[in-house]
């Protein structure tokens, strides 16, 4: 009835090309992000925001950023962890170096030097394609978490090889250390976050995003008819580390607070976040958010229902949560291997048709 | 957005109903693993922790008359999970937080003194957070890994007739903060007595030794000390065994001492060492107490096959600690229910003579501990103990001993001022 484009005149182009040219999807985001900023603050206590929303935001941040790479560029990694960990041990020199920075900036220069590292890594995807490059990949997830624990410089030379975040402040108001109130970090997690996907949304819709979508149906073709392949894959690892590298910031100084690089950054944190976008939808900015919140909400919703609702013995519900939520990623590949995101994007085409389906 | 909304909505349904409980009882917090690939080890820890509250409820009616009530919560050794079993139960009132994980005490720091709630890392965790003028709410009585190294030491000392010089120790770790912790000290100490440090990494989780024991097969040192947890125990005291390294020359942490590392190399594990800080076995009076008001009557945590396990007696050890604490408390402040920062006096005055061992039925099953302000680390003692494999038993074989301290304390005061000053912290004035 009201979900559908006849009846909406676009008179310029601005009107037509806006991400959602639907009034009613542009009003629900409004107002989903009217919530977000205006009601969940009052609402917001630690359990909420340290256990659910906080980690929610930042892995929403590397499935967005990895989602650039592999679900747009076509190019497939496996050094997420490593890349995160840059990021985190790159916003621990910066807050060491120069307490006076803001963290914002902070936050913002990590992603750029991941970025940097980022471009490193990526040089051998000019030459080599696919499951190999996840090889190639893999190595610097190796590499980069072994250099983090090895080089003292790193860690400042603490005697345990742990980093802990300083207190950092906006605005008069912590947002880093074990002082900062919910709220605070809430919204500065959500504001990087809203920032990254609306940048990241109309990165894909223009010209650069059309390059990496044309080198990921087909590179040759899209050499023949002038993408630049170099240009093309590098800013997509450097665009997809600067993602990652600010998730990996934000889950070190704003999530955790202290975190050890071994058990913080290894292999399962890159799988975590693959696995994430494969469920999400590959190549989809709200695929993202759903893939981050199957993988990272449910298991908490889960325990909540089993331990605290229902008084099962802990590792009784740790196995049960193993066996539902494997049973559940086999499930949703198998009825929709494009994604949760693509049965998203099937409802929307339905309720377009509504109620005259033919 | 449909699916997130619909998650988090249920999500809040679910918070709704957990979070109504009520806060009439003592509640301790268990942070337990009983998944994942340190399980081996979580679990009778956590057995022996609940197994000593169900006793003191079954028996004593609780501490003082008030019932005592664990909340447990899996964390699988992770600090994510970790984090989050902090906050879902801080809310109910808990009383003292035992992670048992050195990367989880670290998280637990800062918020736990933010929120000033204490937390006890018997025997793991930060060191320094002995210095309680820096740490009021960390406490890791009645040792710390720099008392344990330095006990290690002592004992390779007294073997070796008073002299290291020229000796090759070689220290075999888990490649974390946890294993690095001792590096410092045994750094200090090879200063001291003039041997030579070799150290050798080991990853996570580590079941692939391999490389570093041939480097131990090559170098030959004359002692080689671990700092090791879950299955990397049990695959380097099998290597060992393989190169046929003399086993009374290797000497482990009190974390690389259960019967589950040793086991498993059969007789090759003979003569393996281990520092400890409490007794061994099961013979102990309080066993007949928990066998017939806890095992017998089917209220054990666990299947009852742990009791008398080196890491069922620690965690039966460290619930005995907290419940002495919550009684000292209960004491201090005249009252029967508490609240943590009640506790944390509690636990900052905690006085454990032999006579109260006794009474407690655990007569010189560890040493006299005496908390103060300042030294939260407590006396600092340690034993060494040895695995008789025919008998597939371990026994003291030494007295408890003082670590060096001349060496640990400037260790300790120079790296918690260092925490302080990173921090801006103002370390407390103790009188």
């Amino acid at each position: 009835m009201f979900y559908r484009e006849s009846g909406e005149f676009k008179t310029t182009y601005v009107d037509d090309q806006q991400i959602f040219p639907i009034r009613f999807d542009r009003y629900s985001l409004f107002v989903i992000l009217a919530f977000a900023y205006l009601v969940v603050p009052f609402f917001i206590n630690d359990y909420w925001e340290k256990s659910v929303l906080i980690p929610f935001l930042v892995w929403s941040m590397a499935a967005l950023g990895l989602n650039i790479l592999v679900g747009y560029c076509g190019l497939l990694s496996l050094g997420t962890g490593g890349f995160m960990a840059v990021g985190a041990y790159a916003s621990y020199k910066l807050m060491t170096a120069f307490p006076d920075l803001n963290i914002f900036f902070v936050i913002l220069l990590s992603g750029g030097v991941t970025a940097g590292v980022g471009i490193l890594f990526g040089l051998p995807s000019l030459r080599i394609k696919g499951f190999y490059l996840a090889v190639a990949t893999l190595a610097s997830q190796f590499f980069l978490v072994w250099l983090f624990n090895k080089v003292p410089w790193f860690y400042n030379y603490s005697a345990s090889g742990q980093i802990t975040a300083p207190e950092r402040t906006i605005f008069g108001i912590a947002v880093t250390g074990a002082n900062s109130p919910s709220w605070a970090t809430y919204l500065f997690c959500l504001t990087l976050v809203v920032l990254a996907a609306y940048a990241a949304k109309n990165l894909t819709r223009g010209r650069i995003g059309r390059s990496w979508m044309a080198i990921r149906d087909m590179d040759i073709a899209a050499e023949i008819i002038g993408v630049p392949p170099l240009r093309a894959k590098l800013s997509a690892f450097a665009v997809s580390s600067f993602y990652i590298g600010m998730a990996g910031a934000m889950f070190f100084a704003v999530y955790l607070g202290a975190i050890e690089v071994t058990e913080a950054f290894n292999i399962d944190k890159s799988f975590l976040v693959l696995f994430m976008i494969i469920i999400g939808g590959l190549g989809s900015i709200v695929g993202s958010f759903i893939g981050a919140a199957f993988l990272v909400l449910l298991p908490v919703l889960l325990k909540n229902i089993m331990v605290t609702g229902l008084n099962w013995p802990t590792d009784l519900a740790q196995h049960i949560i193993f066996i539902v939520i494997g049973g559940l990623i086999i499930f949703f590949l198998i009825v929709e291997p494009h994604g949760l995101a693509q049965l998203w994007r099937i409802t929307k085409e339905k309720l377009r048709l509504w109620p005259f389906p033919h | 957005m449909n699916h997130k909304r619909m998650t988090t909505a249920a999500i809040a349904a679910v918070m709704a109903l957990g979070t109504s409980a009520a806060s009439a009882e003592l509640v301790f917090p268990s942070l337990s693993y009983r998944t994942g690939p340190y399980a081996p080890n979580g679990i009778p820890f956590a057995d022996g922790y609940a197994d000593y509250f169900t006793l003191l409820n079954e028996r004593d009616g609780g501490i003082g008359g008030e019932p005592v009530r664990v909340i447990e919560c899996e964390t699988g050794y992770n600090t994510e999970k970790g984090v989050e079993c902090y906050e879902s139960t801080k809310g109910e009132g808990s009383l003292v937080y035992q992670p048992l994980s050195t990367g989880i005490t670290y998280q637990l720091i800062p918020k736990a003194t933010a929120d000033n709630i204490p937390v006890h890392s018997m025997g793991y965790g930060r060191t320094s957070a002995a210095n309680g003028k820096v740490f009021p709410w960390i406490f890791n009585y009645p040792g710390t890994y720099w008392d344990a190294a330095s006990i290690i030491v002592k004992h390779i000392l007294s073997e070796e007739g008073g002299d290291l010089g020229g000796k090759k120790l070689a220290l075999v770790y888990h490649n974390s903060a946890y294993g690095k912790e001792p590096i410092r000290t045994l750094e200090e100490l090879s200063k001291k007595h003039g041997y030579e440090l070799t150290l050798l990494p080991v990853d996570h989780p580590g079941q692939e030794q391999k490389s570093q024991w041939l480097q131990i097969r090559r170098e030959r040192p004359d002692y080689v000390l671990m700092w090791g947890w879950g299955v990397m125990n049990q695959v380097a005291i099998q290597e060992a065994a393989n190169i046929r390294y003399p086993m009374d020359h290797f000497v482990g942490v009190w974390w690389s001492a259960s019967e589950n590392d040793v086991l498993p190399a059969d007789d090759g594990a003979d003569g393996y060492k281990a520092v400890a800080f409490h007794g061994v076995g099961s013979d102990y009076p309080i066993y007949d107490d928990l066998r017939k008001y806890v095992v017998d009557a089917g209220k054990a945590a666990g299947d009852g096959s742990n009791l008398g396990t080196v890491l069922y007696n620690r965690g039966m050890y460290a619930a005995m600690l907290a419940a002495e604490a919550a009684a000292t408390a209960q004491k201090i402040h005249g009252t029967k229910t508490l609240t943590p920062s009640q506790m944390r006096d509690g636990m900052e005055a905690l006085q454990i003579t032999n006579d109260r061992l006794a009474e407690i039925g655990l007569p010189n099953f560890g040493p006299q501990i005496q908390v103060t302000c300042a030294n939260h680390g407590g006396p600092g003692l340690g034993a060494i103990q040895q695995w008789d494999a025919s008998a597939k038993t371990w026994s003291l074989i030494t007295d408890f001993v003082s670590a060096d301290r001349e060496v640990v304390d400037p260790l300790i005061a120079e790296d918690s001022e260092a925490y302080a000053q990173e921090n801006s912290i103002t370390p407390r004035d103790c009188g």
